[in-house]
């Protein structure tokens, strides 16, 4: 497929509500906002605002209820449950827990994203996999278990995972808010490195002030809207 | 071609990888799965067993048509008819022999600490042949002399030490039903669910033996045919023919005879039936128990692939196969101690309990089933798995 004319993301005037009747909550207002290719964007906002549910909404997880969502010029609204998840293998998610598989070594884990390509040997996976491990600094680490991994580890690990699925779109929901500064500073630089390597957009939530400057573009969201791009 | 298609398509095990990163839960698993097929094994092993050991006698007899009392319902209640019967028999073209058999329990006297127990004696007329062994003729002709019996080693040991006794060249002097017999020479039978032991005596003596018997009366009739004769043919006939106190049966009929009536007309097959359905039922509920909190546990895990986009088809695959590899690691230790068990089964009651190919493969379909089962069951806890929620 070819996007170079098209945005990765495009979004206008999307509605989402939670609930029922009286209980019925509006998050979503009319959200209207767009990413090009290999663009870095940050969303930013205090919590419950809504950035996670539009995240959710752009990975294919949730049905759209009202607007436009299109990710790589596939429309997301009233999209089968089979399109969203075939588009999910497009869209690497990277989250605020590292959600390893506890029971797979690093190396394992970074495999399950890489299976997910189609037409490559095992052993073509295998060696990505390695490849993967080894742009992110852990090539020492193949075997260990999640829980003999430090959190930057860990973390790190998750962005392996999620590149080695190739995704042309990585979405991250506050990925260093479990790690100190320094070490979230290292692994979001690294995002930012190894997507734009991969021409991958990345689309990311987050609350530390101390990462805003990675961006290419700052979005600031309050109460279901998006208030201004920086 | 193929082998390229699975070295494309070839994933990381990971249903493989779940059970055995568990190694606690693995082992509950297991100990579970393979507690109820031992259950199973012992259970059907015990009723198989027992139904062929109805029969073991039976099985030796050397004949092709049995006629009994269609009064008898079974080996432990067999009625007389008269012995004339045979000789009618004799008659028809196709028969070349008979012998007639007395059949019922007597009270034995234990040599060694003089305590009495039933057995069962058969009583034959020696020159006629009665099982099919190359060495009894030989044994029943010690029978022409009055008060000799032949004993069954594979009779249970609460008779005595009789076999170790007389092949040690000891004379072997007992009482049965209160009259003094000498073993003189060893058979191999085996106990059935009925008798607990046997013996195998001449009809001049078990009369002596059980002088209440009518005269003329015998319990069993085994007729022989020649050589390809059409054996229901003659069934047929004989029962037009002879008088109706008798029956005709193939001998099959009457290895079948007495098997259903353990099956039917006692709770034998319905307990042993039943036990093994209990173990059935425990198996599914330990391997539900074990798949349901392996789903629950690692929820999370199942979502964050979901949102990497793997689809449910596979996820449920993976608890499948989890299923599948819980099966076949229980069912090997139940597999290797069932035989174990049987032999020891075999060693202590003497019942013909053998570890069959189709009781095997039968206990196996249902262990594959009861995981399998359990597993479809835990796989709806997965629908639970919202990509959503993990954000």
């Amino acid at each position: 497929m070819n996007y170079i004319n098209n945005n990765t993301l495009t979004i206008s005037s999307l509605n989402h509500w939670y609930g029922h009747g009286e209980m019925r909550r509006h998050v979503l207002q009319s959200i209207s906002m767009e990413i090009s290719p290999g663009e870095v964007v940050l969303l930013t906002g205090p919590s419950g605002c809504g950035k996670t549910t539009l995240l959710t909404l752009i990975g294919a997880l949730r049905k759209v209820q009202d607007g436009d969502l299109k990710v790589f010029g596939k429309q997301l609204f009233g999209a089968s449950r089979k399109t969203r998840q075939n588009l999910r293998k497009n869209i690497g998610m990277i989250f605020q827990g590292h959600n390893l598989l506890r029971c797979l070594t690093a190396e394992q884990n970074v495999q399950m994203g890489a299976d997910l390509l189609n037409g490559f040997s095992y052993k073509s996976r295998r060696s990505q996999s390695r490849e993967w491990l080894r742009a992110v600094g852990l090539e020492d680490h193949l075997s260990k278990l999640p829980h003999d991994l430090s959190g930057g580890q860990k973390q790190r690990v998750a962005i392996a995972r999620a590149l080695a699925a190739r995704p042309k779109l990585l979405l991250a929901d506050e990925p260093t808010s479990a790690l100190d500064s320094s070490t979230g500073r290292e692994i979001v630089d690294l995002l930012k490195k190894l997507a734009l390597e991969q021409s991958c957009s990345v689309l990311m939530v987050t609350h530390d002030p101390r990462i805003l400057d990675v961006a290419d573009r700052l979005l600031r969201m309050e109460d279901g809207q998006i208030l201004h791009s920086v | 071609m193929e082998l390229n298609n699975f070295v494309k398509k070839r994933k990381i095990p990971l249903a493989w990888l779940l059970l055995t990163r568990q190694p606690l839960r693995i082992l509950v698993a297991i100990a579970g799965i393979a507690f109820a097929g031992i259950l199973m094994f012992m259970q059907l092993g015990f009723r198989d067993g027992l139904f062929d050991a109805s029969v073991t006698v039976h099985k030796l007899f050397d004949a092709d048509l049995v006629l009994i009392s269609p009064r008898s319902k079974s080996s432990i209640s067999m009625s007389g008819f008269p012995r004339r019967r045979l000789v009618q028999a004799m008659a028809q073209r196709d028969v070349v022999g008979t012998t007639a058999v007395n059949w019922n329990f007597l009270l034995w006297r234990n040599p060694e600490n003089l305590s009495t127990r039933s057995i069962l004696a058969l009583g034959f007329e020696p020159s006629n042949p009665l099982l099919i062994d190359s060495e009894f003729e030989r044994k029943a002709k010690t029978l022409k002399i009055k008060g000799r019996v032949l004993f069954d080693d594979l009779s249970r040991d609460e008779f005595g030490p009789i076999s170790t006794w007389f092949n040690s060249g000891r004379i072997v002097e007992t009482e049965v039903a209160g009259k003094r017999v000498r073993v003189s020479g060893i058979v191999s039978l085996g106990p059935s669910f009925g008798a607990d032991g046997n013996l195998i005596t001449s009809s001049e003596t078990y009369l002596e033996l059980s002088p209440g018997n009518p005269k003329g009366s015998i319990e069993i009739g085994l007729v022989r045919l020649k050589k390809g004769s059409d054996i229901e043919k003659v069934v047929r006939s004989l029962n037009l023919s002879l008088p109706s106190d008798v029956k005709v049966m193939s001998l099959k009929s009457f290895i079948d005879f007495e098997k259903n009536y353990w099956k039917s007309s006692t709770s034998i097959g319905f307990i042993f039936t039943l036990g093994a359905a209990m173990g059935f039922i425990v198996g599914c509920v330990i391997v539900y128990q074990i798949l349901y909190s392996d789903v629950s546990d690692h929820l999370p895990e199942y979502a964050t692939l979901m949102a990497m986009g793997y689809n449910l088809r596979s996820l449920l695959g993976v608890v499948a196969r989890e299923g599948f590899i819980l099966s076949i690691m229980g069912y090997i230790p139940a597999y290797v101690s069932g035989q174990v068990l049987y032999a020891l089964v075999r060693s202590s009651t003497k019942l013909p309990v053998e570890m069959s190919f189709s009781r095997a493969s039968i206990i196996f379909c249902l262990i594959l089933f009861m995981c399998m089962g359990s597993a479809l069951a835990a796989m709806k806890k997965l629908a639970d798995a919202d990509p959503a929620e993990i954000f």
